[in-house]
């Protein structure tokens, strides 16, 4: 098992390397001079090299990157070229808006993804089996944006449960950061949790028509237990892959639940970033996602291994 | 009183009549055997005794276990008597356990679960019968996960798992299909000693009559979901009444007649072949393992030959195949057909590759659905240099599919709509249609029951007249190599151990390897002869 988890760390650092080369280098082929950008079409020759200069874009590409990327090491992403600000300040910031939503977003997704996908693998069908596949179907056909309108429609607007929009802070309490990320939460989850419950239920289905639940039927077990000892874990493998997808997904990918709700994540960050050319910016929230990414499946590869023994190499 | 009576049990799926009327019964200690061919209802009729039957699935007339008639249980009593007084051990050994859970957490669940035992207690009993079964947990740990066992060790789990609370009535179906012969053997006398020592009944499915010859007390014949002719097994072995009886006994001795060879000319010359696979690296620094699965391999087949390989899974049967059509190139040695390498600058030699042909096992997986007979077979002809069209390549079509017993006329039919046999027959004419110069069959008579298997020897042997074919016939089933080859090589562990001619190493086997599978090998008792 820790030969396994070696093996998938070797493998997760050559990626990050790989990922911030070609990063870097699609950063740098992207149309568009930040220094002129800055200071408009009439500026002086003279002026504009000072400006590079100061933004550090003067160096040689491969020294530029290697600044880049130490610099990232200690925690050093550099300066905005349009707030002034360090980057690292501006993404935790974002980011303990973004990382909060998207794990609330997934815990409620698994929450209402599993008990619905089991229920309806175990009742294949029959009238619960045909609702939840009903409305999981709608739950991916209907954009979550919508969804997130009509939350605030009823829960914020009619029934005062919830404020429409904005952040409250961590900082007046856990509860009510949490109180204000919940509609944005719900919003997320509702498309994500359809897609789970579908694919919780059809890998589970796989496995019930699988030799060994009749095997453990055979034991004496009933349709419930053997279900629930045999089947669930197994039927867990594509569970997970699907479960890393949307995590990634909901980290950097709720642009439009973020501008409904006006919260300050990472989502708005990138894209006000990429309109005003702000590449430090862009070139590190990219790199933080990725990172993000490949950490996610590193830990779903753990995952599996810990499902499956036959992942976990010889013994 | 019997252990378990099956009174008139008749049963439909979804309005589809399975069962007629089927009725058999089991004393304490006793072995009987349900045989008959794919599609006869022996398997039903086991899962009904278990009342594990699909949906939709309506029974009638009475199965008595003692007392208790099991058509008039609830789920719930049935979820008591299953696993206590009746085990139950499927066909399957790799799939039949569960993949992520350990072998002692498997053997020890049944325990629990009809709370017969104490935890400790239950424990216990796990390694005891584990030990009865060959598995002893010094050196099978009950932590061991399925994958880490062989088929035949996975078999003793699941055996162990059905008889860990002793139950009255076991049923096996099929329990030895997927086994090597030697490996057969062993479950076959585990089974045994299992019944006569705690005195249970076994129920025993299987296609196979040599397999129960020698040790059912009853055998049953069913065909078409009815019971054809049960009795004592010697008593029905020496006066069959029935004709389906007398037909499958036949069928399963089934003899051909081969045509002589002519003259010894090399055709395929196989010279210290050695095929090394790559094993994973162990840490990223070491030198990663080889497994050499064909080790130095060398033999002659001659033009018009008849020859059989045989060995058990894993021998290196299959890898040696697959140098030989130029699938694969092997480390050293060489392969030359007709005087040319299969495998020229490291890339098949298209030369060569169009003088052979394969047919494969699997009647069932072979063809892509999707296309219609006539695309099927003539795919070989993209190996030639300018394929037949229009007319000459429908006659050829014809020509083959009337070679091998189907009519013109279904070389517009898609595949699904053949049975098994027949699509063993379209396999047959897909790899004559190029009139290869050699014919590698890859356990081509394995997957088909007995009476099929029996028409497809006939109509090999009728080719072998026509067409003066050569071939390399691999098999683990000893009986068919036996009239279907002039000479046989035994492999063990990537070995050729011995060959010969067929009859001398059958009758006086010179390797022990070679005497250890004749013996394993069950066989029909002689008085099969004199039905014939």
């Amino acid at each position: 098992m820790l030969r396994y988890a070696l093996k998938r760390l070797i493998s997760l650092v050559i990626s990050l390397v790989v990922a911030s080369v070609v990063i870097f280098a699609v950063i740098e082929v992207a149309p568009g001079d930040p220094a002129s950008f800055m200071l408009g079409v009439n500026a002086q020759e003279d002026t504009l090299a000072a400006l590079r200069a100061e933004l550090g874009l003067d160096g040689s590409k491969i020294q530029r990157y290697f600044n880049w990327v130490g610099g990232m090491m200690v925690g050093d992403f550099g300066t905005s070229y349009t707030y002034r600000t360090p980057v690292s300040q501006m993404i935790s910031d974002r980011l303990w808006v973004s990382l909060p939503l998207a794990l609330y977003a997934l815990t409620l997704s698994t929450l209402i993804a599993f008990p619905a996908g089991i229920y309806a693998a175990a009742r294949r069908g029959k009238p619960g089996d045909l609702t939840v596949m009903g409305v999981t179907q709608l739950g991916i056909a209907v954009p979550n944006f919508w969804f997130a309108m009509m939350l605030v429609l009823i829960f914020a607007i009619n029934l005062r449960w919830f404020n429409a929009g904005g952040f409250a802070g961590w900082d007046k309490g856990v509860w009510t950061g949490l109180h204000s990320l919940t509609l944005p939460a719900i919003a997320l989850a509702l498309p994500q949790a359809a897609i789970l419950a579908r694919v919780m239920r059809s890998s589970l289905l796989d496995i019930l028509g699988e030799e060994f639940m009749r095997t453990a039927r055979a034991k004496g077990l009933s349709r419930r237990q053997a279900l629930w000892r045999h089947g669930v874990r197994n039927a867990l493998i594509p569970v997970l892959t699907i479960l890393g997808l949307q995590f990634s997904f909901l980290l950097a990918g709720s642009i439009i639940i973020e501008q409904v709700f006006y919260l300050p994540g990472l989502g708005r960050l990138v894209f006000q970033a990429i309109s005003a050319r702000d590449l430090v910016v862009v070139e590190s929230v990219v790199m933080l996602l990725v990172f993000a990414v490949i950490t996610v499946n590193y830990m779903v590869d753990l995952a599996y291994a810990a499902v499956d023994p036959r992942l976990r190499g010889r013994s | 009183m019997s252990l378990l009576e099956i009174e008139n049990l008749s049963l439909t799926i979804h309005e589809t009549e399975i069962l007629k009327r089927v009725s058999l019964c089991i004393g304490a200690g006793q072995i009987v055997a349900v045989t008959g061919e794919s599609g006869s209802g022996k398997s039903m009729t086991a899962l009904a005794v278990m009342q594990l039957l699909p949906n939709g699935a309506k029974t009638e007339g009475a199965i008595w276990l003692g007392r208790q008639n099991l058509l008039k249980q609830s789920e719930r009593e049935m979820c008591d008597l299953r696993g206590a007084e009746i085990g139950m051990v499927f066909q399957e050994p790799m799939t039949a356990l569960n993949p992520v859970k350990t072998i002692g957490d498997q053997v020890i669940e049944t325990i629990p679960v009809h709370k017969a035992m104490s935890r400790t207690k239950a424990s216990a009993r796990a390694h005891e019968v584990l030990s009865r079964v060959g598995l002893p947990p010094d050196r099978f740990p009950l932590s061991r996960y399925p994958h880490e066992l062989s088929g035949g060790q996975r078999q003793r789990v699941v055996i162990a798992m059905a008889i860990a609370l002793r139950p009255k009535l076991l049923i096996a179906d099929e329990p030895t299909t997927a086994l090597d012969v030697t490996t057969q053997a062993q479950i076959l006398d585990l089974l045994k000693g299992l019944a006569r020592e705690y005195g249970m009944g076994l129920l025993m499915i299987t296609h196979d009559l040599a397999v129960v010859a020698d040790m059912a007390d009853q055998i049953v014949v069913m065909r078409h979901g009815e019971v054809v002719e049960s009795g004592a097994t010697i008593d029905l072995l020496n006066n069959m009444q029935h004709p389906y009886t007398r037909k499958l006994f036949q069928a399963s001795g089934h003899q051909v007649s081969l045509p002589e060879p002519p003259e010894p000319r090399p055709l395929l010359e196989v010279k210290n072949v050695v095929r090394d696979y790559r094993l994973p690296r162990n840490s990223l620094f070491a030198k990663a393992g080889q497994h050499r699965a064909v080790d130095d391999v060398s033999f002659t087949l001659n033009r018009g030959e008849r020859l059989g390989l045989v060995g058990e899974s894993g021998c290196g049967k299959s890898t040696l195949t697959r140098a030989i059509l130029g699938l694969e190139e092997v480390q050293s040695g060489e392969i030359r057909l007709d005087n040319q390498p299969v495998f020229a600058g490291h890339k098949p030699n298209p030369a060569v590759r169009r003088k052979m042909q394969v047919v494969f096992q699997d009647p069932y997986g072979s063809f892509n659905p999707r296309h219609r007979v006539a695309r099927l077979i003539t795919e070989p002809f993209h190996l030639l240099e300018s394929p037949p069209t229009g007319t000459e390549r429908q006659d050829r079509i014809a020509e083959m599919l009337t070679a091998v017993g189907l009519s013109p006329d279904d070389a517009n039919k898609y595949i699904h709509e053949f049975s098994g046999g027949q699509r063993q027959r379209i396999a047959i004419a897909r790899a004559l249609i190029i009139r290869p110069e050699l014919i590698v069959f890859d356990e081509p008579v394995s997957a088909l029951d007995v009476s099929v298997r029996a028409q497809i020897l006939d109509l090999l042997a009728e080719l072998c007249a026509t067409y003066n074919l050569t071939y390399l016939f691999i098999s683990h089933d000893l009986s068919v190599v036996r009239t279907i080859t002039d000479r046989v090589m035994v492999m063990q562990a990537g070995r050729i151990v011995e060959q010969g001619e067929t009859e001398q190493v059958f009758s006086s086997p010179r390797h022990a390897y070679t005497r250890t599978l004749i013996d394993a090998a069950p066989i029909l008792p002689g008085i099969g002869a004199n039905v014939a």
